[in-house]
């Protein structure tokens, strides 16, 4: 018989992700039918998938725990832009190393990167990884959205048959993958035992090894430096994507609009501190906040993201002075826009961290959203105030 | 770190708890333990409002407004009106018939 390669050649495409069948999701063929794919496979696309293992049920894939560098050039796009959305694998069932009936079922996402981390931790363990289709969000996220869930799961278990893979009668779940999965649920649907398994997965080896003991340490979820920094790129570019064009615009038009027309001299010597302090004020909600967040003091993200963004216009506004005569309608402006602009978009990094929840952010959003459109409004009127001043009808 | 001081919905409900401490085990923050086989809460402020207690007290001991602790995903839900939902899913939203 000739050996079974597994060709499934589209990697990112999500079309199959909820509409129609997605139980097709793999898909084999004989080695002799491989060339006629291979113009749609792409070089280096699931590369991950180095041959594939004959089960009572089929054949299943068989993937390396080795992470290529272009892998982690994909990790490095994938933080960076919005490939992130698209960067997901086939759910269903893999195999790492040579795994048999007794070995262990671990459950992930279909998140490459979540992928990725589990199965780099996987060296030299054999092991069944059964990954939801969780339409590409890694586990925490998609449990929060009930997408890594008890419905999924219990779904996914079947759709591989997974009582005829393995004899025992056990999955291990990530920890985080906990807020979508009643483990009580998925025992009573489909007869397996859900063990909640560490945060990381680069604990799952020595909590195989200790026995399915997870320490107080592997539970626990923390929010290093590193961490936090990784997680900036995805405020500073919607930031940038979102906001900052809208502000420039009007920068440039409210220094470039004099009585005569309009002026670009005048929109760039005028505008061009306020176009710097603008950046600055992104840079402090979304970098310096997020990166600093354990030292800035008081709790709240909203004043956090003041604070750091006062604290930046203060110490830029020295050298903002340089283009521009003082001027005290737009002194106020100032201080009261940039801190503002710098605690709303500090707001945003609620969304990244691992320990702020619903409650709390409601708070801050019930407090914060009037002074947020106030503080627009009222910067609204002093930029109409400095014109009138300008043009000498004030 | 800690998020807001007195604001988790955190709640348990000691006569279902049986102190089979699932609870705990699924915890990301330590919030919770069993003392004399009952649940208690060592410190709501760590809370997050994940949800995975609720959902796995076989009991129904705990309750708690699960929610995505998001401020894009909540204005969001004031704009549209609609349940919170982040746009960190992207245009995939829609990708669901």
């Amino acid at each position: 018989m000739a050996e079974l390669k597994f060709i499934k050649p589209e990697l990112n495409k999500r079309t199959s992700a909820c509409c129609g069948p997605a139980e097709s999701m793999l898909q084999y063929a004989n080695e002799s039918s491989v060339s006629a794919s291979l113009p749609v496979l792409k070089k280096n696309r699931k590369a991950y998938v180095t041959g594939s293992l004959m089960t009572d049920t089929g054949a299943v894939p068989v993937i390396s725990t080795d992470i290529t560098r272009s892998d982690y050039w994909e990790h490095v796009k994938c933080r960076a832009s919005a490939f992130r959305n698209t960067y997901t694998i086939d759910p269903g069932l893999y195999a790492v190393g040579s795994p048999d009936k007794n070995s262990d079922v671990l459950v992930s996402a279909n998140y490459k990167l979540s992928f990725d981390a589990l199965r780099k931790a996987l060296k030299g363990i054999s092991a069944w990884i059964l990954a939801l289709d969780t339409k590409g969000i890694n586990v925490w996220c998609a449990a929060g959205k009930g997408t890594f869930g008890t419905d999924e799961l219990i779904r996914r278990i079947s759709i591989t048959k997974l009582d005829k893979v393995v004899s025992h009668r056990k999955i291990i779940v990530p920890q985080l993958g906990a807020p979508g999965i009643s483990a009580h649920k998925v025992l009573k649907a489909s007869g397996f035992r859900v063990c909640y398994g560490p945060v990381r997965a680069e604990d799952i080896g020595p909590y195989i090894a200790s026995e399915y003991m997870a320490t107080g340490e592997m539970r626990t979820v923390t929010f290093p430096f590193i961490d936090r920094l990784i997680l900036t790129p995805m405020e500073i570019n919607p930031a940038m994507k979102k906001y900052y064009p809208w502000f420039a615009l009007i920068t440039l038009a409210v220094f470039g609009l004099q009585p005569g027309g309009i002026f670009f001299r005048g929109a760039l010597f005028g505008g061009l501190p306020f176009l710097l302090l603008g950046l600055i004020s992104i840079f402090a909600g979304a970098l310096v906040t997020p990166a600093l967040l354990p030292f800035i003091p008081f709790r709240s993200f909203a004043v956090k993201g003041w604070i750091t963004g006062m604290l930046l216009v203060i110490f830029s506004a020295g050298f903002a002075e340089i283009f521009n005569q003082v001027n005290t309608i737009l002194l106020i402006f100032t201080y009261l826009f940039f801190p503002l602009a710098s605690s709303y978009i500090a707001l945003q990094f609620t969304g990244s961290t691992t320990f702020t929840g619903m409650s709390g952010v409601k708070k801050e959003l019930r407090i914060g959203i009037p002074l947020y459109i106030g503080g627009l409004i009222l910067s609204g009127l002093l930029l109409s105030a400095y014109k009138l001043q300008q043009w000498g009808v004030l | 770190m800690k998020y807001l001081k007195n604001v988790a919905s955190l709640e348990v409900d000691i006569d279902a708890c049986t102190g089979c401490g699932v609870c705990i085990e699924v915890c990301p923050h330590n919030v919770l333990a069993v003392e004399k086989r009952k649940v208690v809460i060592l410190d709501k402020d760590r809370c997050m409002e994940c949800g995975a207690c609720a959902g796995n007290c076989a009991f129904g001991a705990l309750r708690v407004d699960k929610g995505v602790g998001c401020a894009a995903a909540l204005i969001n839900s004031i704009i549209s009106g609609g349940e919170p939902s982040c746009d960190c899913s992207g245009s995939n939203k829609s990708a669901c018939c």
